[in-house]
């Protein structure tokens, strides 16, 4: 497979990385390339140019800034699943990205990528909004933060605009009595996630304070089960309280994606199942803090 | 006697591959070679009425662009189908559809450019007229009345018939019986998906106008007949087909296609060499596909679990175009093998090879068998639930007794040799099969649903002695050719008709060879897959390169052995009936006087010096033998899987997977172990997850890895193998073949297994692949 | 528009001019004439294309040449060293882990990958930290046995 002629750029900073976008209508960003480059083999993208972001080294690494985990956009996959500081802080992210394609996906696929990509079928996005993160864009105009929930509005389509050079992605440190898990359906061709669930509770004093259930693959973007979340908090977690939860999880899904694989209803189910056992695991590590 | 037959000598193959050096089609670059890329219908059935390849042509880079009408004025031919029942209706096919396209991926035009990039680039640019006609995409519904015509020379879509069996026999065994259990169900299309894409590259000589074509095909010197004689009419002396390292085949690699044909037209069109190497893209909208059939059948069995009749109606999906073989797949590979390992006698089957608008049917790993195989198991365990017996007792009550063999069942097939009761008790004895099912009906207490499946199938394999294979239709012999060239230095070249493309011949053939010679492993090198250095042999599928191609090298060994004796005798003075050729050592000695003895070497060295030869023997030696079976052989197998039903999601978990298999005689226990295993994974792979899927207007919508899944090795338990020996009694190796009976089990094996886990609630039939949605969906249903 | 770049491949330093969409697979193929890196699939699925860039397996049909400028690049001909193969060539082949041989060099890149993050993975790691490899030869139980073996023999 051979893509289509496209000239290349490459920025070694977020300003050239801008400014090579700005002269350069209709470019798109290259990081590790694996959403971009398989769609430009197939001839389904067709750029005109790439700005190739990977060595701007203000875009990489991973810090803990107070209760802020910043994340540069052209981290790894395999980076964000190897990294201490994000299974210290925020494991849910280490457990979906250790989960992502296998490992010579995971060695160069970036959470920028995945994320700005913005494949129903990705696990990223669906953890960064269930996280409550936000995205942070650089352009002319200077940087600005876009709230993940808010972030992805349609299939393969982000609040982002053209020109727009994601840089980083923020997400709040887990915090006392926090626990998180992520469970998908595998597709057993693709890897990708035909139901990708983050569940995400935090307990004090024996009952659910906070709770954040998001459900991929399902809908066109992720999707927030706010009826399973508002029935959690102020409850203990146990198998009871947890089910009934899980079991409201189909009203987040009105119009789920259909296909060969996977039919509506089955996505239904399974995003129930998996929140269920997403739910479970989350606060028996919420407990454990 | 045997020195190296029967031990697991390491690969002699694997050196090159394990260092990045195999010799696969696609790494063969020439001076001055163009890249060829072919335009493909994006539509299913389209009239085309216009092809405009002038902007492709105008591109920098592009050395020509060429339709099918080109072909056709250069001369090609179309592809003929090699194997003709009575009354077959062969629809016409050319290398590149002219005007009109009938299955999404028919070629349509071709682009030779500098480079493949530059060629992909000119695909973009030609433009296509279609007018969309309306798909037909069943098999079945492909012969109702007012279906669109793939062909408009085929009527009703029906390329063909066939039965089989004594239909007055059936029906008494059906009017006799206690219980007959019925089955509509259907055998999914695959694709068979061999690692390495097909390539060609092709080398034309003005001069002596001579073309050599590298081509990855399971079969060199019958792909050279065809394009001589039918499609390219380059005389077979002045073609030479060489299949080097070929990366998987499963038999999508027998048949004879467009690209072979299209690359060498173009290399001498355009004087220079040419390559195409295909796209995983390309592989699966273009490569013969598998299976698909639609299947009605019925079994009668008496209340103590006798069988008494089987019935059997099948449409069998053949595409847009006969492939070579496609007709003799549902025919004599399917509907032949009704009797299974069981002694029944009233057996009818029949069929409609039907016209479809999807990619050409043909020979897949198993090819026909594990559709019978898939079918009986099926329905003897929904026969042995019904009279309530357990899956092993029900096959017991019903097998051929040892004694018995050879076995002529009533569709054809005279069975050589086996001992199907002992099989079952060895696997019975492996996986502890009391125990599981004891741990089953605990398990079972607790709410989990855990299966248990048995399948017990046999195969027809080393195809096929050349007169019945006529009689039933082909247009071609299967025989095998094996030619040994002794050099004077006693070191040997082998060359075998069979090909390799993963099974490591080279490696067994040599321990053959090596043994019937009684020389060194090191000394014999096997040689294969070059019309040019091998004499005209059949190549490799339907599990038959030992049977056959090692049969025949066996052969000319023994001729030389008979040469190797005169001449000693001559030297030692004394008769040929008093000597003795010692196949440990290679030595030729006097009956009684070991001392009075030639060396293999000393014997070669005479035999090309030729100073004291006698009179009637030529100097040199080097012998070909054409090895015409007498019979087919007849693997045969028990497969045991457990596997546990996930019950909110359906996914399914392989646990177990216990196997005894009787190949026969075994040359090199490593590499059948090797081939029965990746046997199994394959057949599990058609019953868990692999499909072609095809949407109502004819788009395949599995064309790549990311939406055809393939298995992996996370899906599965170490298997568990073990083997027994009947030795094929009418070939001198006593083989039966291993490269297809892992296959064929392990699909039923498995869906037995998920059904006997879902037995409790009711479901009693799901078609393939079991999907965890298909799954949950059967749970759904039985609980509501 | 052509672009230099320079890949160290096997220890030894190659420019040349490249397309921009030249991808790392075709560089190493058609430029270098090292094609013991196989295509098999469209769409990083397969993995027989798999060698390693600065050490990391990747999928060399999903890298432009262009992004390896300034990197190393191990393929399957630099895997053996004096002559010697590797340790994990040997158990493939003492194994019975390759059939046809096509998934091979990009399999066993792969497990160069996974035994340098996991020196003594077991079986089931093994069988998961192989996912981006398909095989359709072997049904991997040889291949995962080959594996086992290395880690053993440096445990």
């Amino acid at each position: 497979m051979y893509s289509a002629e496209f000239e290349y750029y490459r920025a070694t900073s977020v300003a050239e990385a801008v400014e090579l976008m700005r002269a350069h209508p209709g470019a798109k960003l290259l990081a590790g390339g694996h959403s971009l480059l398989p769609q430009m083999k197939l001839r389904v993208s067709q750029p005109a140019a790439l700005v190739d972001i990977s060595r701007a080294a203000e875009l990489s690494g991973i810090t803990l800034d107070g209760e802020m985990l910043r994340i540069g956009a052209t981290t790894t996959h395999a980076a964000l699943a190897a990294s201490p500081v994000v299974s210290e802080h925020c494991a849910i992210l280490s457990e979906a990205a250790s989960l992502i394609g296998d490992q010579q996906v995971r060695n160069r696929g970036t959470i920028g990528g995945s994320l700005a990509h913005a494949d129903p079928a990705a696990d990223l996005p669906t953890v960064i909004v269930a996280l409550g993160g936000t995205l942070t864009a650089a352009s002319a105009a200077g940087p600005r933060d876009v709230l993940a929930g808010e972030c992805f509005v349609d299939l393969f389509t982000t609040a982002l605009t053209e020109g727009e050079v994601l840089t980083r992605v923020n997400v709040p440190a887990y915090g006392a009595g926090t626990g998180g898990a992520y469970a998908k359906h595998r597709h057993p061709a693709s890897g990708y996630a035909v139901v990708g669930v983050a569940a995400i509770v935090t307990v004090s004093d024996g009952r659910c304070t906070r709770a954040r259930l998001v459900v991929g693959g399902a809908q066109p973007n992720p999707v927030s089960a706010s009826a399973s979340e508002a029935a959690l908090e102020g409850q203990p977690l146990n198998e009871a309280t947890i089910a009934a939860a899980a079991a409201q999880v189909a009203q987040a899904l009105p119009n789920p994606l259909s296909d060969h694989y996977a039919s509506a209803d089955y996505r239904r189910q399974l995003a129930t199942v998996l929140a269920r056992r997403a739910l479970v695991t989350a606060a028996e590590r919420a407990a454990e803090r | 006697m045997a020195r190296y037959v029967g031990t697991p000598m390491k690969r002699r193959e694997d050196p090159r591959f394990i260092q990045g050096k195999g010799n696969y089609v696609a790494n063969i670059q020439l001076p001055g070679m163009v890249s060829l890329a072919i335009k493909r219908s994006i539509h299913a059935h389209a009239h085309i009425r216009r092809i405009d390849t002038s902007r492709a042509k105008a591109l920098p880079g592009v050395v020509g662009v060429f339709t099918g009408q080109d072909l056709i004025d250069g001369g090609v031919g179309k592809l003929p189908c090699g194997w003709n029942v009575p009354d077959i209706k062969v629809p016409a096919r050319w290398p590149l559809a002219v005007d009109r396209a009938r299955h999404v991926g028919d070629g349509l035009a071709v682009v030779a450019a500098e480079s493949a990039y530059i060629a992909a680039d000119a695909l973009d640019l030609i433009e296509v007229d279609y007018q969309p006609l309306p798909v037909v995409v069943d098999a079945r519904k492909a012969t109702e009345p007012g279906a669109p015509l793939v062909h408009d020379d085929v009527p009703g879509n029906v390329s063909y018939t066939w039965a089989i069996g004594d239909k007055a026999a059936m029906e008494q065994g059906f009017a006799a019986a206690d219980h007959v259990v019925d089955l509509e169900l259907i055998n999914q299309r695959l694709i068979p998906n061999a690692l390495e894409p097909r390539a060609a590259a092709a080398q034309w000589n003005p001069f002596s106008e001579e073309m050599v074509l590298w081509t990855t095909s399971q079969n060199p010197h019958p792909i050279r007949l065809l394009l001589s004689a039918f499609t390219l009419g380059i005389p077979e002396h002045k073609l030479r087909v060489i299949s080097p390292d070929v990366g998987g085949g499963f038999g999508s690699k027998i048949f004879h296609y467009p690209e072979e044909i299209i690359t060498p037209w173009v290399a001498r069109r355009l004087n220079r060499p040419a390559k195409w190497v295909g796209t995983r893209s390309e592989a699966s909208m273009t490569d013969s596909q598998g299976r698909d059939h639609v299947t009605h059948c019925r079994m009668a069995v008496l209340n103590d679990g006798t069988i008494t009749g089987i019935h059997v109606q099948t449409w069998s999906n053949q595409g847009a175009y006969l492939s070579t073989f496609a007709p003799l797949i549902p025919t004599a590979l399917y509907l032949t093998l009704l009797s299974g390992l069981y002694k029944v006698s009233g057996i009818y089957g029949e069929m409609w090879g039907t016209l479809t608008n999807t990619v050409p049917v043909d020979a897949y790993r198993g090819a026909g068998r594990p559709e019978a195989a898939y079918l009986l198991e099926r329905l003897a365990d929904l026969a042995a639930a019904r009279v309530g017996q357990d899956p092993i007792e029900f096959r017991r009550k019903n097998f051929i007794p040892k004694d018995e063999f050879p076995y002529q069942t009533p569709v054809a097939f005279a069975y050589d040799s086996g001992d199907y009761h002992h099989l079952f008790d060895r696997v019975v004895e492996m996986a502890d099969y009391p125990a599981m099912r004891q741990a089953q009906t605990q398990a079972r207490q607790q709410g989990r649903l855990v299966g248990i499946g048995v399948a017990g199938c046999i195969e027809a394999s080393g195809p096929a002695p050349s007169r019945v294979a006529g009689a039933l239709g082909s247009a071609v012999g299967f025989w095998e050719s094996g030619a040994i060239r002794v050099h004077p230095s006693g070191k040997v070249t082998a060359m075998t008709g069979s090909h390799a493309h993963g099974q490591g011949h080279e490696t067994t053939f040599a321990q053959v060879v090596a043994d019937e010679l009684g020389v060194a492993f090191e000394d014999v090198e096997i040689v294969h897959g070059d019309t040019a250095r091998v004499p005209f042999g059949m190549g490799s599928y339907g599990s038959r390169s030992a049977a056959v191609g090692g049969s025949a090298l066996v052969s000319s060994a023994r001729k030389i052995r008979q040469k190797a004796i005169k001449i000693a005798a001559h030297q030692l003075e004394a008769a040929d009936e008093d000597m003795v050729y010692d196949q440990a050592t290679g030595k030729v000695y006097v009956r009684g006087a070991p001392d009075r003895s030639k060396s293999f070497a000393e014997i070669a060295l005479a035999a090309y010096t030729a100073h004291n030869l006698p009179d009637e023997v030529e100097a040199g030696l080097e012998e070909t033998a054409f090895y015409d079976p007498a019979n087919f052989t007849f693997p045969n197998s028990a497969h045991i899987a457990q596997v546990e039903i996930d019950r909110e999601t359906g996914e399914i978990a392989l646990q177990r997977y216990v196997a005894v298999d009787d190949v026969g005689k075994v040359i090199n226990p490593m590499i059948v172990h090797g081939q029965l295993v990746g046997g199994i994974v394959q057949g599990v792979g058609q019953a868990l997850w692999e499909q072609a899927v095809y949407d109502e207007a004819g788009q395949l919508l599995t064309t790549n890895l990311m939406e055809y899944a393939l298995p992996r090795a996370r899906e599965f338990p170490a298997i568990e193998h073990g083997r027994i020996e009947t030795p094929s009694p009418h070939n001198p190796l006593g083989v039966k073949g291993v490269g297809e009976m892992g296959t064929i089990a392990a699909t039923p094996a498995v869906v037995n297994a998920v059904l006997d886990a879902l037995a409790p609630l009711g479901v009693h039939h799901l078609d393939m692949p079991l999907t965890p949605q298909k799954v949950w969906q059967a749970m759904q249903a039985a609980q509501a | 528009m052509r672009q230099s770049v320079t890949i160290n491949v096997n220890g030894q330093r190659h420019t040349q001019e490249v397309e921009p969409r030249l991808l790392l697979a075709h560089f190493l193929r058609e430029r270098l004439g090292l094609t013991g890196t196989n295509l098999g699939c469209d769409t990083s699925q397969c993995g027989a294309c798999t060698v390693l860039l600065d050490g990391q397996a990747v999928k060399s049909c999903t890298v432009l040449a262009v992004q390896a400028d300034g990197s190393s690049v191990t393929t399957i001909e630099g895997l053996a060293t004096n002559g010697q193969l590797h340790p994990l060539q040997q158990a493939f082949w003492d194994n019975h882990a390759l059939q046809c041989g096509f998934c091979t060099p990009g399999m066993i890149m792969a497990a160069t990958d996974l035994l340098r993050r996991h020196p003594d993975p077991t079986e089931a790691e093994i069988r998961t930290g192989l996912d981006g490899n398909l095989c359709r030869c072997t049904g991997y139980e040889n291949i995962v046995k080959a594996v086992r073996s290395v880690a053993e023999q440096s445990s």
